[in-house]
């Protein structure tokens, strides 16, 4: 696989992540504006579907913060070059900070220097996962610094099981307020590690709305986390109102007997992502966006 | 609910009017000032230094744009506000120091904050998370930028506007706090949503 190739593809992924919401995101908000009844969430609501349409109007950024970009990579066993992959990324990256442009979102926590192209130490990350196949997948999350700041861990009591959990997740929703821009997308995992539980709970963010948990028993988990979450009336943007989430996804490991592990993840209303395929004979598909914003 | 157009420089009189839950488009000078230029504008008041921009009667936006360079002239692409709590520790200090009238962010900002909206005349205009668009077509011209040492987020942006909004006022300068309104529902919302989830208090 040429490393032009994915380097082209990871910047068009990229604009179109800060441009276009993706559908799902965008029905689940319409939704919300129709039904949310106190008057200041409303008005919220209403400025972020006007919002929505004037970034797409403009083929500018949904918003100034452009986040922290995070890559998750599927590649196929059979692909040849994925030593390169990884460049490819970090070229696209700056690439796409100068073009687009991105908002400069890479600190350097000892110095405090920004080093002005959203590339540093281990940043953009990305996550590698090695399946079958030629083609290599992937997808872009451009994760927003204000979510970021409500995800939340804990290491939970085994003895208290899936109570425990729930609790822990109305808690850390009541405890990020207004913070992480409501409505939000949470990401919930139980067990693993502490790592791992918070890997999986980000990963979850990126599965669709309208997608609940294969597994009946964490679709029904996820649906009782989402209706007590907007019984909260913390409401968008934390004014007040019934729309605190858009979404609860769930996702689990297996622990250790000692452990439950416990992750919440927050994406803003702004939930950005977006998903191409690239087969081995050099073709693309665009999964999220479709053609949208391509040059 | 009432609709207020407001015009820099804004005086104390006219914050007094505002109620909790108005709704407020501001035309005229905001300035941008997030985390690092709090702390430096508070590090020159001790030193004695004046400030690059007199922030008298003008907004203070805690927003870190996205912007570019036309030719010479900046542009502003994306500026939606950032979370206003993290100012909390700041902004007490800059409203009674340099007589800035609005501060504009999202999220809230704590007692320390109301307090001193009360006492000195400002309020806390909330503009909607994530709306860098509608923020960005309402900014007209950037009239200039200081700091810029701190990087293009951190840096104090000047921002000539023509009605900024919509911006709810949730705090206003009579010591009410419709965030912390909203966080006293959600406590006794937990009580229900315990009781729904089978869960103890």
């Amino acid at each position: 696989m040429k490393p032009e190739t994915v380097e082209n593809v990871a910047f068009n992924l990229l604009r179109q992540t800060a441009v276009y919401l993706p559908e799902d995101v965008k029905q689940a908000l319409k939704k919300a504006y129709e039904e949310e009844t106190s008057e200041a969430g409303k008005t919220q609501l209403k400025v972020i579907l006007d919002n929505i349409e004037l970034a797409e109007e403009y083929q500018a950024p949904i918003c100034q913060d452009t986040g922290t970009i995070i890559f998750y990579v599927t590649a196929g066993a059979d692909v040849r070059g994925l030593d390169k992959v990884e460049n490819a990324l970090i070229k696209a990256t700056r690439k796409a900070t100068k073009e687009i442009p991105l908002r400069p979102n890479a600190v350097d926590p000892f110095t405090q220097k920004n080093s002005g192209d959203n590339t540093g130490r281990f940043i953009p990350y990305v996550h590698w996962e090695i399946v079958p196949g030629e083609t290599l997948e992937l997808t872009v999350m451009t994760k927003g610094g204000g979510s970021e700041n409500a995800c939340l861990t804990g290491m939970l009591l085994p003895g208290e099981g899936i109570n425990g959990l729930k609790k822990f997740v109305i808690e850390s929703i009541i405890k990020a307020g207004a913070q992480p821009c409501p409505p939000t997308i949470v990401g919930v995992a139980m067990g693993g590690g502490a790592d791992i539980a918070m890997k999986l709970a980000k990963k979850a963010l990126l599965r669709p709305l309208n997608e609940p948990n294969p597994n009946p028993e964490i679709a029904k988990l996820e649906k009782e986390l989402y209706e007590a979450a907007n019984m909260t009336g913390i409401g968008p943007m934390g004014l007040g109102g019934k729309t605190t989430v858009l979404g609860v996804h769930v996702e689990y490991a297996h622990r250790h007997p000692a452990s439950f592990p416990a992750a919440v993840a927050f994406n803003c209303w702004a939930a950005r992502r977006a998903t191409a395929r690239i087969h081995g004979d050099g073709t693309v598909e665009y999964l999220t966006h479709n053609e949208k914003g391509l040059r | 609910m009432a609709v207020y157009h407001l015009r820099t420089p804004i005086l104390e009189e006219e914050i007094r009017k505002l109620r909790v839950k108005d709704v407020i488009y501001i035309t005229g000078s905001i300035v941008t000032a997030r985390d690092q230029a709090h702390r430096r504008a508070l590090e020159y008041l001790k030193e004695g230094k004046p400030l690059p921009i007199n922030l008298e009667g003008l907004a203070v936006y805690h927003c870190g744009p996205v912007v570019k360079k036309e030719g010479d002239k900046w542009v502003a692409v994306a500026a939606g506000p950032t979370t206003s709590t993290r100012m909390d520790i700041f902004e007490d200090e800059l409203i009674k120091n340099f007589k800035v009238r609005v501060v504009i962010g999202k999220g809230g900002m704590g007692k320390r904050t109301t307090e001193a909206m009360a006492k000195y005349g400002a309020v806390y205009g909330a503009f909607t998370g994530g709306a860098a668009l509608l923020a960005a077509k309402a900014i007209k011209d950037i009239r200039g930028v200081e700091w810029l040492d701190l990087g293009t987020p951190e840096a104090l942006w000047i921002f000539e506007v023509e009605d900024f909004g919509p911006l709810t006022v949730a705090i206003d300068s009579h010591g009410n706090n419709l965030f912390m309104e909203v966080e006293k529902n959600v406590e006794e919302n937990r009580r229900k949503i315990y009781q729904k989830l089978g869960l103890q208090l």
